[in-house]
């Protein structure tokens, strides 16, 4: 069969294809080869004069920028800490799969973060961790605990801004399992109960295998949120207090445009998308594997 | 269904959860409703440090009235339009096209086309800002929100193509071919027998980038800096930055702009779940 | 394929590029604060009445925003025919790269070597001028004249008066200073007149310059001298959470009692009690140095790529006449460049306009006169210290590292 594509359909295809392969490749792919390209240079971003200056800026990276360091292990804390958000998305998603009166508006109230704007999540977490009127502070001043201000602080302020972050990522994590839950063939379920099982053990035996594809999406988004995270720290705290929240996609900017190291922000981008490209890896192996499977 | 549902549980187990429920909801929206509090109270209110009491006056039209009369918000919301609305659009028509010629052809290679589009989803921003930046600045389409909507289309395209693949590859096959045998061309069988049944693929669809695009953070900074083409969600961080102490203002603006997409989901909330556990990653 | 993408993109473009009629002028600008923008406005307006061929367009940015954004349209090939910036090694920057363009023949057609000297050499580089001063201010302490007086404060003439009175308003209850460093600048004010205090202004521009180490033993005696104000606990709790606009509400609402920073506070001080506002000029350190001050100079440039710089000469020379100046700084509350100019009637304009005419000499501030990386590392520093005091070593090898490879 495949030998014999008719000319037609090839023709066909290729126009159809046509449009958006330019624009792809023009503003996706081209340009990913390019930042490995403009890594491996010293430029102000602002002149045309390229420094051809081999691996230096990825030395400079590695061996004498503390900050980078700060920035990786930030990011690992991310990508920790941000896992929560499966896990709170299941709880939750278990809790809301009822039929009470109400509970569709319910669900979709729950649902909220996802959809704003993470500037607008940050601007809300700004103001409720603000120490002088914070609702934080007020809560916590009312138990008579002393005024906290995260965002100040180094030792707290990736784990409050991943705590942000957490609020629309629980989220979408719901939604997933929601969505999985109620694909879950309820004959199964009945049998399971006619055997005697119920609780923890049903969830363990018979339900967690049948969500393991909303599992598999929901750990997928959350790794690349996690390593993606710009927005909060950017309209948080800028990276602050003195580059102590910083992660990569926020130093890359912070060098490439405050900076006007734009060689150096690429190799900082280059690290993250190889970084990312491990899981981008992983996720399309296990896409076309169920891809041949399934026909 | 799992849980158990709780119409088998006693009439306390009942009331509990429902009250459960709205507590729940009421904690986990706590800092939105903080911030539309805030957003109808006065500036006396704020500068005396009645963050978290009772308003003393209630002013929703005047706070919101005045942020649309003293900051550019209107602008900021128009632009937030001019450039969603294209966008979707855009990526609409690129990916109904891709993913029809990727579903139905047997393409050599197209495989690996295919998964390019996929990988291009998930890359991050940062891989592509300074070349996207230079390109469109060869363009002359910096600061312009036309260079914001090129960009958008060009990466949305990679996740829409996976949507639309998937979705037109699950339509019976043998209405191409009856089709085919009725002696339609390829352009018709596209236009008269698949669109019609993307439909909903194209309405999940178009929800979907339509959230992704309003709530852009990333590239309305790099791309544009003007009010003229800025959208909203830079907009409320410049204007941050300009109305310090005015904190009633600024809420105010955030609700607005946080406004649009929740409207969207409400309206259109089946397609918007469709589209996500399809496997779209947020971007 | 390469040829139709080509034509595309060029058809794409042709539709999009913003046609540069002749007779306008984008003008772009970090004047943010509703009484400035106001005045610019009523100027652009006169101007446009005076000049019926021409019309301005004003575009007003965040302030913050405006650092990063203005290289981008500096960059580009159609940047705005006018923008505001800051004189010092912030211009020469663009200046070395060529961005900007030499308005020499504006100043000579205008007089302005006249009108404009104490200010002609921090807008010149290489000989040439590249831009228009329009308003510079003075840098001292703000403070609350009835707090002092409560607990029977002086106004503090040395460092040693400083350091009592923290120790006074602290055994009140009072926080003494004031400041908001999550955008870092504000630290940096800091660390500018405590160098300046106790190295002199050949020195700190000797560092600024990159020519002195910040492991120097000069730079380690004022951090000591530093040290000594946070021993005394001297500032705000806290104050990496807050951007300067943040903190004055401490000083406002009596929390805190002192403010280091630039006169744009004072438009903040509520108009009803202001008898209850001073101003007084950082104490001295070492009395065998000279009292040099920190006075930034916001300017005029025109980018090298203006599409119309013709009329952005005129816009530019229209902005130096002495009454537009006037009518700028009244709205600033900040003070004219221009000798035949008018200062405001203000108390706190009088005495600054006072100690600046007295100095020994000026600076621009930290992040105007260092180059703009060495900036963003040492501010970050200044802040990790005020917070964590102990890391000083390290901060200081961190820093001189970046001036090494910055300045090799």
């Amino acid at each position: 069969m495949a030998a014999s594509i008719p000319r037609e359909h090839r023709r066909a295809a290729f126009w159809f294809l046509l449009p958006a392969l330019i624009m792809f490749t023009v503003y996706v792919i081209y340009p990913i080869l390019q930042s490995f390209w403009i890594s491996f240079h010293e430029w102000d971003g602002l002149t045309d004069s390229m420094e051809w200056v081999g691996l230096r800026n990825y030395e400079d990276l590695i061996f004498y920028d503390f900050e980078f360091w700060t920035a990786i292990v930030n990011n690992l804390w991310w990508l920790i800490f941000y896992l929560l958000a499966p896990v709170f998305g299941l709880l939750m998603a278990l809790f809301l799969n009822q039929t009470v009166p109400g509970i569709r508006i319910a669900k979709s109230l729950f649902f909220f973060p996802f959809v704003i704007s993470q500037v607008v999540v940050g601007l809300v977490f700004s103001w409720f961790y603000d120490p002088s009127f914070g609702l934080l502070n007020e809560v916590l001043g009312f138990f008579g605990v002393p005024t906290i201000s995260l965002l100040s602080s180094e030792r707290w302020v990736t784990f409050a801004i991943i705590f942000a972050g957490l609020w629309p990522q629980t989220a979408y994590c719901m939604i997933l399992y929601l969505t999985g839950l109620n694909n879950i063939n309820p004959e199964q379920i009945e049998a399971a109960r006619i055997d005697g099982a119920k609780g923890f053990k049903m969830y363990w035996h018979v339900i967690r295998p049948q969500l393991s594809p909303a599992t598999f999406l929901a750990i997928v988004v959350t790794v690349i949120g996690a390593l993606r995270s710009f927005d909060l720290v950017s309209i948080m705290t800028s990276g602050g207090p003195f580059g102590s929240s910083t992660v990569l996609a926020f130093k890359m900017y912070e060098e490439a445009i405050f900076n006007f190291r734009v060689g150096y922000g690429a190799s900082i981008a280059v690290v993250l998308f190889l970084i990312m490209a491990v899981y981008i890896a992983y996720f399309l192996t296990r896409m076309l594997q169920q891809e041949r499977s399934g026909g | 269904m799992y849980p158990t549902p709780i119409e088998k549980y006693g009439a306390g187990t009942r009331t509990g959860y429902n009250v459960a429920l709205w507590v729940v909801l009421v904690i986990w929206l706590l800092p939105l409703l903080a911030v539309m509090l805030t957003s109808i109270r006065s500036l006396e209110d704020i500068s005396t440090g009645n963050y978290w009491g009772w308003p003393t006056d209630f002013l929703l039209i005047e706070n919101y009235t005045e942020i649309f009369r003293a900051t550019p918000l209107g602008r900021y919301l128009l632009n937030s339009v001019m450039i969603t609305v294209p966008t979707v659009i855009g990526v609409l028509v690129l990916s109904t096209l891709a993913g029809f010629a990727l579903a139905i052809y047997k393409i050599r290679l197209g495989f690996l086309v295919f998964a390019m589009f996929i990988a291009g989803n998930f890359i991050p921003f940062q891989i592509l800002m300074i070349p996207v930046r230079d390109l469109t600045e060869f363009l002359g389409m910096y600061d312009t929100m036309p260079g914001l909507i090129m960009f958008h289309i060009a990466f949305q395209s990679g996740f829409a193509v996976l949507f639309m693949r998937n979705f037109i590859k699950a339509l019976p096959h043998e209405l191409i071919e009856a089709a085919r045998v009725e002696g339609a061309n390829e352009f018709q069988i596209f236009w008269y027998v698949v669109v019609p049944l993307v439909r909903p693929a194209i309405a999940a669809m178009a929800v979907l980038v339509f959230t992704f695009i309003w709530n852009d953070y990333f590239w309305a900074i790099v791309l544009v800096q003007s009010d003229n083409a800025q959208p909203i969600t830079a907009g409320i961080q410049s204007l941050r930055g300009q109305w310090v102490a005015s904190w009633q203002l600024i809420s105010a603006g955030s609700v607005v702009a946080a406004l649009p997409p929740v409207i969207m989901f409400f309206l259109m909330q089946k397609h918007f779940i469709a589209g996500l556990t399809m496997g779209a990653t947020k971007g | 394929m390469k040829i139709r993408l080509a034509l595309a993109t060029a058809a794409i473009a042709l539709m999009t590029a913003s046609a540069a009629q002749a007779g306008t002028i984008t003008f772009n600008t970090d004047n943010a604060d509703p009484a400035p923008r106001a005045a610019m406005e009523a100027l652009i307006e006169q101007f446009q009445a005076d000049n019926p061929d021409i019309t301005v367009e004003m575009n007003v940015f965040d302030r913050e925003a405006y650092k990063t954004a203005i290289r981008n349209w500096l960059a580009s090939d159609s940047p705005p025919d006018v923008v505001t910036w800051y004189a010092g090694e912030r211009m020469n920057t663009f200046a070395e790269l060529g961005l900007f363009s030499d308005v020499t023949d504006v100043w000579q057609d205008n007089d302005l070597f006249d009108l404009m000297s104490s200010s002609a050499s921090a807008l010149a580089y290489d000989g040439v001028q590249y831009g228009v001063p329009f308003t510079y201010y003075q840098w001292g302490v703000y403070y609350r004249t009835d707090i002092f007086e409560d607990n029977g404060i002086e106004v503090p003439e040395t460092f040693d008066d400083l350091i009592a009175a923290c120790v006074t308003l602290r055994e009140a209850d009072i926080a003494p200073v004031a400041i908001g460093t999550r955008y870092l600048w504000t630290a940096a004010g800091w660390f500018d007149y405590l160098n300046l205090r106790t190295n002199g202004l050949d020195y700190h521009m000797g560092l600024m310059a990159g020519e002195i180490p910040y492991t120097d033993d000069g730079v380690r005696e004022t951090f000591a001298n530093w040290q000594r104000l946070l021993d005394a606990n001297c500032y705000i709790d806290n104050h990496a959470a807050y951007s300067w606009q943040e903190a004055v509400p401490f000083v406002v609402q009596g929390e805190a009692a002192m403010y280091l920073i630039g006169n744009f506070i004072t438009p903040f001080f509520p108009q009803d009690d202001i008898e209850n506002y001073g101003f007084f000029q950082f104490p001295v350190i070492n009395p065998d140095i000279g009292m040099y001050e920190d006075a930034p100079i916001d300017t005029f440039h025109i980018p090298t790529n203006a599409s119309n710089p013709e009329d952005a000469r005129r816009f530019l020379a229209y902005l130096a006449e002495a009454g537009v100046q006037t009518q700028i700084n009244e709205a600033l509350l900040q003070l004219p460049p221009n000798s035949d100019s008018v200062v405001l009637d203000d108390p706190f304009l009088e005495s600054g306009f006072a100690m600046l005419s007295a100095a020994d000499g000026i600076a621009q501030f930290y992040d105007r006169d260092t180059d703009p990386e060495m900036a963003r590392t040492g501010m970050e520093g200044f802040q990790e210290f005020m917070v964590n005091p102990d890391r000083l070593d390290g901060i200081l090898e961190r820093l001189d590292r970046t001036r090494q490879r910055i300045f090799r």
